[in-house]
């Protein structure tokens, strides 16, 4: 098993946002999670990543436990993630926005910055690499030198990706990359998902486009109301009555 | 590299006038007001740390500036130390205190870690005032002795005692410089922009901050211990929460979360309050207006908008050789 989640659950007060849910990620594949909205698809994604405690339940990686570890912990394991949405330093270029991603794979500290000590020079060195690297990788090399306050929302986008892969990840679990952008755009980035997983990187995404993801996800899990209602391949899930019901709500009955 | 040269040579002009000052001018006073202004910028370099580069603003800067001075005034006047070691250690005495209070305040966020270090300045100004025993209360400390001689250098004359804050404070940009441009300041930097993504990229924000913060005690310990020396009687009203709100002003005008921010905000209001005193507390009804357009106009201060300006126009520049570019190229 690469990435499990176990009978997880998580509630707010009497609110339960994810329940008992069982998942298991398929390694080098396209996982996509999708249902209604407030079904706990971001709480779910937000309890693996370490935003959360579980309520109940267990989140394992390559056999470790990693449930109760901190946010920045996980992403040291090689687990990273975007948001639904993104703070980006705006004042600043979209280059100086991702350099910082590879600042966990560095240990210079204070002393290293106040003395710039030869570590520090090459660390510096290897984070700008990786940001240009990653950047060329999501198609922003071009746009490098830009003031991040004067792009454009599926730039932005691209740069969430961008700052997600510059952490060295094996695994990226990606909140509504495609919301807000135009259908063309949409196309755009399901390639540059597809080449993450050419380059071995294993995608977990929450999406709301039916149409895209069908096309896109190697396997499909629904949420309703925090709790697991089908599991499947695109084709699977095509043809699943519950999740037709949850989706059109009574009147697929009517 | 034009630009960065150009940046070098104002930086070294802007040196080069601050040594001229005192050889230039006689008057006592203005050598007097400017070196407090310094002492005053080091404070709000530290404050910039911590609410201008990780997003956490601190009321209680005053509070921690006053711990340094009276660090300071009572190692020297009760404990009998000599200058010199108690000058070191009164930052150092800053610093733990104010690792434990980082540890407690920066389990708030936002709003309620402004409000708890609200609190927590006005606590500390009220052990200096209250405790009687230990800071002498309301009467304040008196006697406190300025730096010794170095060797064969003098540091007691006003010329002298300029130049020495001046070298602190240079020192201290130089720090601010290389900790804001380093690996650890994009750290604090990704943590102001956000904190949940800075922690899902792998930064321990736990750390980051806590370091920001004892780094912001550090300068205002510094600037306190250098206060307290300098002006040789210190009372509680040097951690009063009015020092905090000038302190901010200070780095608002200038530019919170730039580097030269604190320099230009510090110098111009200081330089204004002296030009404007004849008004007396009716300055406020220029500072007022003048503070309010700026947070609406130019966020990022002074500074900010001088950034804003110049990258507007690079960019011009840019998309200007871009065009004539691609005209060239329809040309051929
Ligand atoms: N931190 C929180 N505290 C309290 N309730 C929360 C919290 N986070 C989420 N919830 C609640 O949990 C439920 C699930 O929210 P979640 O954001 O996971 O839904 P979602 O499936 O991602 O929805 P959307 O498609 O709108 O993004 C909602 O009812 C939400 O209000
Ligand atoms: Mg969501």
């Amino acid at each position: 098993m690469f990435l499990e989640a176990k009978n997880l659950s998580k509630h707010f007060g009497g609110l339960h946002a994810v329940k008992e849910v069982d998942f298991s990620v398929e390694k080098g594949k396209i996982n996509a999670i999708i249902g209604p909205n407030g079904a706990g698809k971001s709480t779910f994604f937000n309890v693996i990543t370490g935003l959360h405690r579980p309520s109940s339940g267990q989140v394992i990686f390559k056999g470790d436990d990693i449930s109760k570890l901190p946010p920045n912990k996980i992403a040291l394991l090689g687990i990273a993630r975007t948001f639904q949405t993104t703070n980006l330093f705006e004042q600043a270029t979209v280059f100086e926005n991702v350099v910082v991603g590879h600042r966990l794979r560095t240990k210079s500290n204070l002393f290293d910055a106040i003395f710039r000590t030869k570590r520090t020079k090459q660390e510096e060195e290897k984070c700008k690499e990786k940001a240009l690297e990653v950047l060329h990788f999501v198609g922003l090399a071009h746009a490098a030198e830009r003031m991040v306050g004067s792009i454009s929302q599926e730039e932005k986008k691209r740069i969430a990706f961008a700052l997600a892969l510059a952490t060295d990840p094996e695994i990226v679990f990606l909140d509504e990359p495609t919301a807000g952008v135009n259908p063309d755009e949409t196309e755009e980035l399901a390639q540059l998902m597809q080449k993450m997983v050419q380059k071995g990187i294993t995608v977990c995404l929450i999406e709301h486009k039916m149409q895209m993801i069908m096309k896109l996800a190697d396997k499909i899990m629904v949420l309703n109301y925090g709790e697991k209602i089908a599991e499947g391949t695109p084709d699977e899930i095509n043809n699943n009555e519950e999740v037709i019901k949850a989706y059109l709500g009574g009147s697929a009955s009517a | 590299m034009p630009t960065l040269l150009s940046k070098k040579y104002a930086l070294i002009a802007i040196i080069l006038v601050a040594i001229l000052i005192p050889l230039l001018s006689t008057n006592e006073y203005y050598l007097h007001i400017l070196t407090l202004s310094f002492i005053w910028i080091i404070a709000v370099y530290g404050l910039n740390l911590l609410a201008g580069f990780t997003g956490y603003l601190s009321l209680a800067h005053a509070g921690f500036f006053g711990i340094g001075a009276y660090a300071l005034g009572l190692l020297t006047v009760k404990g009998g130390m000599s200058f010199w070691p108690a000058f070191f250690l009164a930052p150092v005495i800053t610093t733990v205190i104010g690792f434990f209070i980082g540890l407690v305040a920066l389990r708030t966020k936002e709003h309620f870690f402004a409000i708890y270090t609200l609190c927590v300045g006005y606590i500390i100004y009220l052990v200096i005032d209250k405790w009687e025993g230990l800071t002498g209360g309301v009467r304040g400390l008196i006697g406190i002795p300025g730096p010794t001689n170095i060797g064969p250098i003098e540091l007691t004359s006003a010329n002298a005692r300029y130049y020495f804050v001046l070298t602190v404070l240079l020192l201290v940009v130089f720090l601010i410089y290389r900790i804001v441009n380093s690996l650890v300041g994009r750290s604090f930097i990704a943590i102001r922009n956000d904190e949940q993504l800075a922690q899902s990229i792998g930064i321990s924000t736990l750390k980051n901050k806590l370091m920001s913060f004892v780094l912001s005690t550090f300068f205002a310990g510094l600037a306190g211990a250098l206060y307290a020396s300098f002006i040789r009687f210190i009372g509680p009203d040097i951690s009063n929460i009015n020092i905090t709100f000038d302190l901010l002003i200070f780095m608002i005008v200038g530019g919170i979360g730039t580097l030269s921010g604190p320099v230009i905000g510090t110098l111009l209001i200081v330089v204004l309050s002296q030009q404007l005193q004849f008004l007396q507390d009716h300055r406020m009804l220029i500072f007022g207006p003048l503070l309010t357009s700026i947070i609406i106009f130019s966020p990022r201060g002074l500074a900010g908008m001088y950034l804003t300006w110049y990258y507007k126009r690079k960019a011009k520049k840019k998309a200007q050789i871009q065009t004539d570019n691609a005209s060239i190229g329809g040309d051929s």
